[in-house]
């Protein structure tokens, strides 16, 4: 049975095509996927993501209890600040990648994935037994509206009480956002300036349409799931199921700078990060950018004369660069050598190895 | 909601064919049902060459979109006769215009189709998926 967030009707009325994600019906596109893409890169774009999960963990030991359940160091970070961190197994592998935000010196929000959001909860609540912490699966009270794009803080600034000039990238605040009560972080998963509006679902519908009348001017579209995600591929930004799975560790991710060993105390997975550190990786996550215009999806193998050297896990065409893009795990040796291919539906596409991100914004 | 003009024959893979009734060139495209569901389409190949010879239920390309690929089918059996260079250069026309400029190919018709839908058929079938 699939869920529906609060804003369901919002999306019918504008006429989105939905999709299941996750066991949620999300708007998919309103209309032209591109047009959104396009939108979000030179103006704005309106998102529903109430099917990510909030989880709070709050007491006087909650900053040390996520010390112990995730890998980054989250006793340190800065009331009012955020970080993109994990959650790993006892064999380094990811059961997910998050944000976690300090809302006050004892109260944290962990944001999951909705695919992963109830088994992380379920992880954290059982790893921080013994510590002052409680810990409280709210994702089913909170909606997630997301206003992205460079003109994001003039749409959004006229609705708020909060001064958006002094809230940071990566820090989070408590305010009023068209008479709301809104947690808004300057957050997001597009490679663009942004927030991300944390708000209780009965506010959901009313904040949506005072955004939607507040960006009219500004060339604010709503944004699908498709859209989001041909933006994070471009900002070169994992997707959970994708880049990143519990057979990945988060070195084999080329993201090991979450881990962070030099924190104090043991954490979940530890020992075992610590021999994958040690260790040369033999495959590593890279970008690839087609000659051609056929598009390398994910599952699709990377190759080098006939044989199989990686795997694409995402790909798209890319409205930025005018390619299509993706990203792969391809082995080291391969990489080394160049001359890769994509097997294609069975023909061998050219493609060029680039580094990540694939498009980064002009500050 | 798509269109689905009552004066051309329609196909399981939501193609439509023109020209039918007088059994001598048809013209092939693809559905706006199926534009709509693909999302914007960013490539169209049409495998063979002008001349080549096709038959019926055979693929003979593929048209990607932001999020899938799918195979074009060759509704009908006969010679292709002229592929649509317009929307090669320009895939985006599926989606503004799939009855008119956004056609695909033409086929010199040798093998008569017999499991072609009508429009009424084809609107049945789209609305039993959607």
């Amino acid at each position: 049975m699939s869920r529906s967030t609060p804003l369901r009707g919002v999306h019918e009325s504008l006429g989105a095509t939905l999709t299941d994600f996750a066991g949620w019906q999300m708007p998919l596109r309103y209309g032209s996927e591109s047009a959104e893409h396009n939108a979000v890169r030179t103006a704005a774009g309106l998102f529903d993501l109430s099917h990510m999960g909030e989880i709070f963990v709050v007491g006087a030991q909650a900053g040390e209890a996520l010390d112990h359940a995730l890998v980054g160091h989250l006793s340190v970070l800065a009331p009012g600040r955020a970080r993109y961190t994990m959650i790993v197994n006892e064999t380094g592998g990811i059961l997910d990648d998050l944000i976690v935000y300090r809302l006050d010196e004892d109260q944290y929000m962990v944001v999951a994935n909705a695919s992963n959001y109830a088994l992380v909860a379920r992880e954290i609540a059982d790893r921080v037994l013994g510590y002052d912490a409680r810990v409280t699966d709210r994702s089913d009270e909170y909606a997630l509206v997301a206003v992205q794009g460079p003109r994001s803080a003039e749409i959004l600034a006229p609705l708020t009480d909060v001064a958006l000039d002094e809230l940071k990238y990566y820090a989070i605040v408590p305010g009023v956002v068209a008479g709301a009560p809104v947690l808004i972080a300057r957050t997001g998963y597009t490679g663009e300036d942004g927030f991300e509006l944390f708000v209780l679902n009965e506010h959901a519908v009313p904040l949506w349409s005072a955004l939607t009348e507040a960006g009219r001017d500004a060339g604010l579209v709503p944004a699908g799931l498709s859209a989001r995600d041909t933006l994070r591929l471009e900002a070169g930004m994992p997707l959970y199921g994708n880049e990143l799975s519990a057979a990945i560790t988060p070195f084999d991710a080329g993201l090991g700078r979450v881990v962070r060993f030099d924190k104090p105390g043991g954490f979940v997975g530890r020992a075992a990060l610590e021999r994958v550190a040690a260790n040369e990786t033999t495959r590593r996550l890279v970008g690839l950018v087609a000659r051609g215009r056929r598009v390398p999806r994910h599952g699709y193998p990377v190759t080098r004369d006939g044989a199989v050297v990686g795997e694409v896990t995402s790909g798209a065409p890319s409205q930025s660069l005018g390619r299509p893009i993706a990203m792969a795990y391809v082995d080291e040796d391969a990489l080394d050598k160049g001359g890769l291919t994509v097997d294609i539906r069975g023909s061998q596409e050219p493609v060029d190895v680039v580094e990540l991100p694939f498009y980064r914004r002009s500050k | 909601m798509s269109t689905i003009p009552d004066d051309l024959s329609y196909t399981k893979e939501h193609e439509w064919v023109a020209g039918v009734e007088d059994g001598l060139t048809v013209t092939v495209g693809i559905t706006a049902y199926a534009a709509e569901q693909l999302g914007d389409v960013v490539y169209v190949e049409v495998h063979p060459e002008v001349g080549a010879t096709v038959t019926a239920g055979d693929a003979i390309g593929e048209v990607e979109s932001t999020k899938s690929v799918s195979d074009i089918f060759a509704p009908v059996g006969g010679e292709i006769v002229e592929i649509n260079t317009a929307v090669v250069e320009t895939p985006a026309l599926v989606n503004s215009d799939p009855y008119g400029d956004g056609w695909l190919f033409r086929v010199r018709v040798e093998e008569q189709p017999d499991d072609l839908l009508s429009a009424a058929e084809y609107t049945a079938l789209t609305s039993g998926e959607s």
